[in-house]
């Protein structure tokens, strides 16, 4: 009994390792056609789903492919002139897309965020702190599509309107994406700025320093690779954020010229047409997939292990 | 100089959790002046086929609660490997992991789960949303243990063992039970935040517009039809989907308020 009991807590302990080496070898496998057919040019090709006349001394060298191609009608198409046309995916536009509204939410809310952060560590009374703290976190619980549909039609209108330009936009889904990420930043940073030993604080008070003062040289210095790790921790959230980008991203595949332009990000892009895609379309799908899980996995790493275990 | 630098320093970091307060204020308002004006006591009658939420809310529950059955026993089963039998770099490498996995990409996961799950049986299904809850609530449940195990005493474990108890009557009897208001509370906001995803199930379960507690078929999710719902032209369809958002907003911060107070009474 004791033997089955500590078995089976070993494989559910292991099980954690096995779910994540399967989603990368799963992601890896199922992107394998994309990655075959466009190799590293994918992450800086910009066009998606684009019918291209197939280059004939290409076609030679790429006949395998083709003929699995030939099954599927959506994939390959023949024009009147015989011309053969294949479909071809890139990835740049959502990488670029991803990439940006992360930037854009984390240039909003970092400053809002650390405000609050020394609100409840340092500057509320007790009860008060313990209220906007909960307060705080309850935002942090609040359903990422409810900040979606809020983004959409309450906040996004407000912002298109001093801003100008579209109502569906990089700028709207980033600043969505900040709010979004604002609680969770606030609360690990309080929580790495509570670290701070209290007696080096008195000692600072007690030579007559202000609090800002203990604040810029006493409590930042100390948990700055916390907060750092903080900041890099909701940065790796707000890569993969799908629903609070979708509704406000726009969803189309090409490159933002300004901040108020629409565009897409990968999340959105994986969303919206999972569910259609077949063949490449698919595969390629799968391949940002991969990006996004290589991109939000070392960023997390390097938050969690680099950063946040020298606070512990 | 000093001093007004320093007024000025709090009046912004004042202001800061101000504006952070607002955007709680204006969210939950705007959910409930808009879910309210459209909700009716027979949205929990009537299926979204007929114009009401309540095979979506029941789907959304019965998602949630297969994954929390698969979920909540392998977490709580890994969390006591790491506390209680795992030493060493095997059991610091799973307790790793299993933090990046908690921060993982939620799309990504149902991404994998399509691969896995939707592809090899033909199409989507309540199985396989389940599947992506369960993957998504895992990590949760594990750190949880993880760390409330931890709290509970040394001596506890002593004492068991030299009352001649085995280890896993030990764990069971004795550390479960000492750390379990800890180990519930988190259980339960897990659960919170697994009722409300979407992202995992858009391409696993899916949703239906049908009552059904067939595992094996698309089954119908609270938020994934909200999502559809709320980008539809009509205005009915985006009040339902206002009406759904209130309910979900409603039960998973009640989720969360309740957790919390189970912790500060017993703490």
């Amino acid at each position: 009994m004791e033997k089955i009991f500590q078995k089976l807590s070993l494989s559910s302990a292991s099980l954690v390792f096995i779910i994540l080496i399967g989603i990368f070898f799963t992601l890896f496998n199922a992107s394998k056609p994309a990655i075959d057919e466009y190799g590293f040019d994918f992450i800086t090709n910009p066009d998606w789903n684009k019918e291209v006349a197939l280059d004939s001394s290409l076609s030679t060298a790429s006949d395998e492919i083709e003929d699995d191609m030939i099954m599927d009608e959506d994939e390959v198409m023949f024009d009147e002139d015989d011309m053969e046309m294949k479909t071809i995916f890139g990835g740049l536009v959502p990488i670029v897309g991803t990439l940006l509204t992360t930037l854009i939410a984390l240039v909003f809310a970092l400053p809002i965020a650390m405000g609050i952060a020394v609100f409840l560590a340092e500057i509320a009374p007790k009860n008060i702190s313990h209220i906007v703290g909960i307060a705080i976190e309850l935002l942090a619980a609040i359903p990422s599509i409810i900040f979606g549909m809020w983004g959409l039609y309450y906040f996004a209108p407000i912002v298109a309107d001093i801003v100008g330009g579209y109502q569906v936009s990089l700028l709207t889904a980033g600043l969505v994406l900040g709010v979004m990420i604002l609680p969770f930043m606030a609360a690990i940073t309080r929580d790495s700025m509570n670290t701070t030993p209290s007696v080096l604080k008195e000692s600072a008070y007690a030579l007559g320093a202000t609090k800002f003062e203990v604040i810029k040289d006493i409590i930042f210095p100390y948990s700055k690779v916390g907060i750092i790790g903080s900041i890099i921790l909701a940065l790796g959230r707000a890569l993969g954020e799908t629903m609070a980008v979708a509704f406000l991203i726009g969803s189309i595949f090409v490159l933002p010229s300004a901040i108020n332009d629409p565009t897409i990000s990968i999340p959105v892009a994986m969303a919206n047409n999972f569910g259609e895609a077949s063949g490449l379309g698919e595969s390629a799908l799968f391949y940002l997939a991969l990006i996004l899980f290589v991109i939000s996995f070392g960023v997390i790493s390097i938050a969690k292990f680099y950063f946040l275990k020298k606070v512990k | 100089m000093r001093l007004l630098t320093n007024k000025i320093f709090l009046a912004l970091s004042v202001l800061s959790a101000l504006i952070g307060l607002a955007f709680l204020g204006w969210i939950l308002i705007t959910l409930f002046i808009k879910g309210l004006s459209s909700f009716h006591f027979s949205l929990f009658l009537d299926d979204l086929i007929e114009g009401g939420l309540r095979n979506l809310i029941i789907g959304q529950f019965i998602l949630a609660g297969i994954a929390s059955l698969i979920g909540i026993p392998l977490g709580m089963a890994a969390g006591i490997y790491l506390q209680e039998y795992g030493r060493g770099r095997y059991a610091s490498l799973i307790r790793d992991l299993s933090d990046i996995m908690m921060s993982a990409p939620s799309i990504v996961i149902g991404a994998f789960v399509y691969a896995v799950v939707v592809i090899p049986t033909g199409g989507t299904s309540g199985f396989a949303g389940a599947i992506a809850l369960a993957i998504m609530m895992l990590p949760v449940v594990i750190n949880t243990t993880d760390n409330m195990l931890s709290l509970v005493p040394r001596e506890l474990r002593e004492a068991g063992i030299s009352l001649g108890a085995s280890k896993y009557r030990v764990i069971i009897d004795i550390i479960i039970k000492a750390a379990k208001v800890g180990i519930m509370t988190g259980i339960l906001l897990a659960f919170a935040r697994i009722i409300g995803e979407t992202a995992p199930l858009l391409f696993t379960s899916e949703t239906s517009n049908y009552f059904s507690l067939d595992l094996s078929e698309s089954f119908p999710s609270l938020t994934v039809s909200i999502y559809d719902l709320a980008n539809e032209p009509e205005e009915s369809s985006r009040d339902l989907a206002w009406a759904a958002s209130f309910i979900l907003t409603a039960l998973v911060l009640v989720i969360n308020l309740v957790g919390r107070f189970i912790t500060r009474n017993k703490h």
